[in-house]
């Protein structure tokens, strides 16, 4: 399925760090009363690298995403994002870095109260930008999501594929340095699933943004290391066999609180390790 | 059928009190800083003052009105069996003025906005949307906490105002309709019995209930836990809150007040 075409400006939302990771996870723990939700988790994401996250539900991969963005503090361990260490920062300093990351909910979490141009234009709004800016990045980022024609109305309107599509528009509306995704295509029927993976794939592709991609289908993650976003034709095209993904794909798999497989795609599909192999089947 | 009941130690229940009104003292004192940090949120401000204070006010004018009239109805047999019907304009002004103006209003819009306001942030938390300011860079309490207080705490003091004056306005109807109350006897009396201090407690009683009500009210919200079911028990607790904190507040501001000015 064809996307539409990109917004003007140039592709230069990936502004690299002069030193450390976009993200990464120093031996972090957290635990809900007597659950362990995470025990010990390390791993580094690149910059211009995607991260795919599976485990099981429950695993605590959504709460992974928040502790990344300082939504959630852990019980021990570091956390570091775009070169600072979000786990020593207070909630006022965590504001301004939140504004160059990124975050796609699993429910969309729109502002039901408020239309769709103002959900998407919320950050600018609070930046002070002027409403004639406003209202042009809007619509370009909505055209890019292929939902203009939404500027108009509320999120209960729109169908659930739609909602996770204006919500990635808000994510992406300040060109982030890094993006969490939470389950982009959960609850999706596979064409909406399919548009989505390709919209993060676009981002992806021309904008080297960093991610981080909370997922339960298996498939998606696969696709997004098998294609590539073909500016030429504005959509989605099978990389040749053999021939591997320009920007870093990755996957990492949580299970009993820990990851057990941190790797690329050719590494993930010879693991000999049963429960990878009985997730991947 | 065997019915089992989980024991709670009494220090648990302590600590988690102990908890509750600390992280509400925090949320107070917050939303009161956050008065004298930019950026202020007018708009927000305005909105709220729309629906707390225009929203309130059919309620408002409408308890006034009863509360003045029955005050006035219940007093006047006993007034009139010591001849002193033309008191009527002196006791209904006072009650209204000082105690049940501002008791009544706070009730009445604790009962409708301190609902609405936990019921509003608690579907907030649940859908992740405090979250999601939070990510958008945005600070909660000062988007949604802090508006929503200083509208309910400025709002109050003028529903508190319309509903004194209803008060005596429904007393002035029975006194005169029904005990034959001359007109200008009973608005003088209600005038001149007024003191500084009586104007003072009633008009500061509804800027406390107003914080109160809007802070409970958002603590409860933001504190919700448990999904849609937990959307309805903040709402409860929210309302039942505030409602005993008023109470309990206007008790001791009424003292404090008779403690400095001394008894009438």
């Amino acid at each position: 399925m064809a996307t539409p075409t990109l917004p003007s400006e140039n592709a230069t939302a990936s502004v690299v760090s002069p030193s450390g990771y976009a993200v990464e996870f120093d031996n972090v723990s957290i635990a809900f009363d007597e659950h362990v939700v995470l025990d010990g988790i390390s791993f580094r994401l690149q910059h211009g690298e995607t991260k795919a996250l599976f485990g099981v539900a429950g695993s605590g991969k959504s709460t992974l995403l928040k502790l990344a963005m300082g939504l959630m503090r852990p019980d021990s361990g570091r956390i570091y994002a775009l070169g600072e260490e979000v786990t020593r920062m207070s909630e006022q300093e965590l504001f301004e870095l939140r504004r160059r990351v990124g975050i796609v909910f699993q429910e969309s979490a729109l502002f039901d109260s408020l239309k769709v141009y103002e959900n998407v234009g919320f950050r600018l709004t609070e930046e002070g930008v002027s409403a004639d800016e406003i209202e042009r990045r809007v619509r370009e980022v909505l055209r890019f999501v292929e939902l203009e024609k939404t500027y108009d109305m509320r999120p209960s309107e729109l169908s659930g594929g739609m909602r996770r599509r204006v919500a990635i528009a808000r994510a992406i509306i300040t060109k982030p340095e890094v993006l969490l995704y939470d389950s982009p295509t959960g609850g999706l029927d596979p064409v909406t699933s399919n548009t989505i993976v390709e919209l993060i794939m676009k981002q992806r592709d021309v904008y080297k943004t960093s991610a981080l991609m909370v997922t339960h289908r298996l498939q998606d993650a696969f696709t997004m290391a098998t294609h590539e976003f073909d500016t030429a034709t504005n959509q989605m095209v099978v990389l040749p066999k053999g021939q591997q993904c320009t920007v870093p794909m990755s996957f990492l798999i949580l299970r009993d609180a820990k990851v057990i497989f941190d790797g690329d795609a050719h590494q993930l599909a010879t693991s000999r390790d049963d429960y990878i192999r009985e997730y991947i089947s | 059928m065997a019915f089992e009941f989980e024991l709670i130690s009494p220090i648990e229940v302590a600590k988690d009190v102990a908890l509750a009104v600390q992280e509400y003292t925090l949320l107070s004192a917050q939303s009161l800083a956050n008065f004298f940090r930019r950026p202020l949120y007018m708009g927000d401000m305005l909105q709220q003052a729309d629906l707390i204070g225009v929203g309130s006010l059919p309620i408002v004018v409408l308890t006034g009105l009863s509360v003045g009239a029955l005050l006035a109805l219940n007093s006047a047999s006993t007034l009139q069996q010591f001849g002193g019907i033309t008191l009527i304009g002196r006791l209904v002004s006072i009650g209204m003025v000082t105690e049940l103006g501002p008791l009544i209003t706070g009730l009445m819009v604790a009962g409708r906005n301190a609902s609405g306001m936990a019921s509003e942030l608690g579907s907030m938390i649940v859908t992740e949307q405090i979250d999601a300011m939070r990510a958008l860079g945005t600070d909660p309490t000062k988007k949604l906490i802090t508006p929503r207080v200083g509208a309910t705490a400025f709002m109050l003091f003028f529903l508190t105002i319309i509903a004194d004056l209803l008060g005596l306005i429904g007393g002035y109807a029975v006194a005169h309709l029904l005990f034959g109350v001359d007109t200008q006897q009973y608005w003088t009396t209600v005038w001149q019995i007024l003191v500084f201090r009586d104007v003072f407690t009633g008009l500061i009683k509804p800027v406390l209930f107003g914080f109160i009500i809007s802070t409970v009210g958002c603590y409860y919200g933001m504190s919700t836990r448990g999904g849609t079911q937990g959307v309805g028990r903040s709402t409860t607790q929210a309302v039942v809150a505030s409602s005993v904190l008023i109470l309990v507040v206007d008790f001791f501001v009424t003292k404090l007040i008779f403690a400095i000015f001394g008894y009438r």
